[in-house]
């Protein structure tokens, strides 16, 4: 069974079938890693990529992250590509929409650090850490599908190793 | 028609509100018109039988010099084919050009722009606002003395 397959040191299944034990957060992350919604919402030419890698070749499908079109849907955005100052208050209101929690990853070199724009871009953000957290940055100009995935990967795994139950618990 | 027939031409009918022709410089040869005079002359390069201007290709702003801005019209007859390109000085201190929507409605955005990055004033545009930068920007930026702002909305620009 794929599932189980996948689920593997996470969970202890019993030989008769029917049960498996594991703890709230790793069931909790488990689902929330593999079913990471993404932001419909695509900037500069490295949205170009995000899109190939969306598409059947790259297949982001497969991890489970689809695009929404709504912020409240959505827990990660991608920030592809270069963000101007005019776009800057957008993001960071589409970002406030989201619900927690919410992960952000920064795609090329323009939403890292503004890219080829760093010095005569009157009108591009240097960063789009400037205005939100960011979890995970991708560099390159553009950074290959292959990158992006990683990226991505990279995401999942911090999600395995936080703790939502303990939190809840907290507040 | 070469540039010279409708130099000529524009001569005759609007006079002083021709300026000079300038050929033999390294981009296109161009006519240069006086700020007030340009939505007539342009009804005219349209309407006339030998020139039939029906379209305006690009209209774009120039920072030229210290004290001078341009505006530049590239225009293309599709009936005729031929082209054309006209030149307006404008002082920095004061720089109102008409406005040539009236002529090609195509206008209305070029001329947008080029008062969002430029500066210059468009008399006669019926919808005069920046189009590419966001409302509450300060200055022009493709002038040659702008300076970065240090800070917009409470986001640092520079690097
Ligand atoms: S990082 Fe490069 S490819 Fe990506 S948006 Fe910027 S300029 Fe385009």
């Amino acid at each position: 069974m794929g599932i189980l397959n996948r689920l593997d040191s996470r969970i202890e299944q019993f030989e008769t079938g029917n049960l498996m034990i594991t703890s709230v957060d790793k069931l909790l992350n488990y689902a929330r890693l593999s079913s990471m919604w993404q932001m419909f919402f695509g900037l500069a030419c490295c949205a170009i990529e995000m899109m190939a890698t969306s598409a059947s070749h790259y297949d982001l499908d497969r991890f489970g992250i689809i695009p929404r079109p709504s912020p409240r849907h959505c827990d990660i955005i991608l920030i592809s590509g270069t963000v101007t100052l005019k776009m800057a208050s957008r993001i960071k209101r589409l970002y406030d929409q989201m619900p927690e929690p919410k992960y952000v990853l920064s795609m090329g070199s323009c939403s890292n650090c503004g890219g080829p724009y760093w010095e005569h871009g009157y009108h591009v953000l240097k960063g789009i850490d400037r205005i939100i957290p960011v979890d995970v940055y991708v560099p390159g100009c553009p950074p290959r599908p292959e990158a992006l995935l990683e990226g991505l990967l990279k995401v999942q795994e911090k999600i395995r190793t936080q703790s939502i139950a303990k939190q809840i618990k907290k507040a | 028609m070469d540039i010279n027939d409708v130099y000529n031409l524009l001569k005759k009918v609007f006079e002083d509100g021709i300026g000079e022709l300038k050929t033999g410089i390294p981009v296109e040869d161009c006519i240069y018109v006086e700020a007030g005079k340009i939505e007539a002359v342009c009804f005219f390069l349209r309407d006339e039988e030998r020139l039939q201007f029906d379209a305006l290709m690009c209209l774009s702003g120039v920072d030229k010099d210290k004290t001078t801005l341009t505006t530049v019209y590239h225009l293309y007859s599709y009936a005729l084919k031929h082209r054309l390109t006209i030149k307006v000085d404008v002082p920095k201190d004061n720089p109102v050009v008409q406005s040539v929507y009236q002529v090609w409605s195509t206008a209305e955005w070029h001329e947008r722009e080029s008062y969002d990055l430029l500066g210059i004033k468009y008399e006669g545009n019926p919808d005069l606002r920046r189009i590419l930068l966001p409302e509450d920007w300060e200055g022009h930026p493709l002038l040659k003395d702008y300076k970065v702002q240090e800070f917009y909305n409470g986001m640092k620009v520079p690097y």
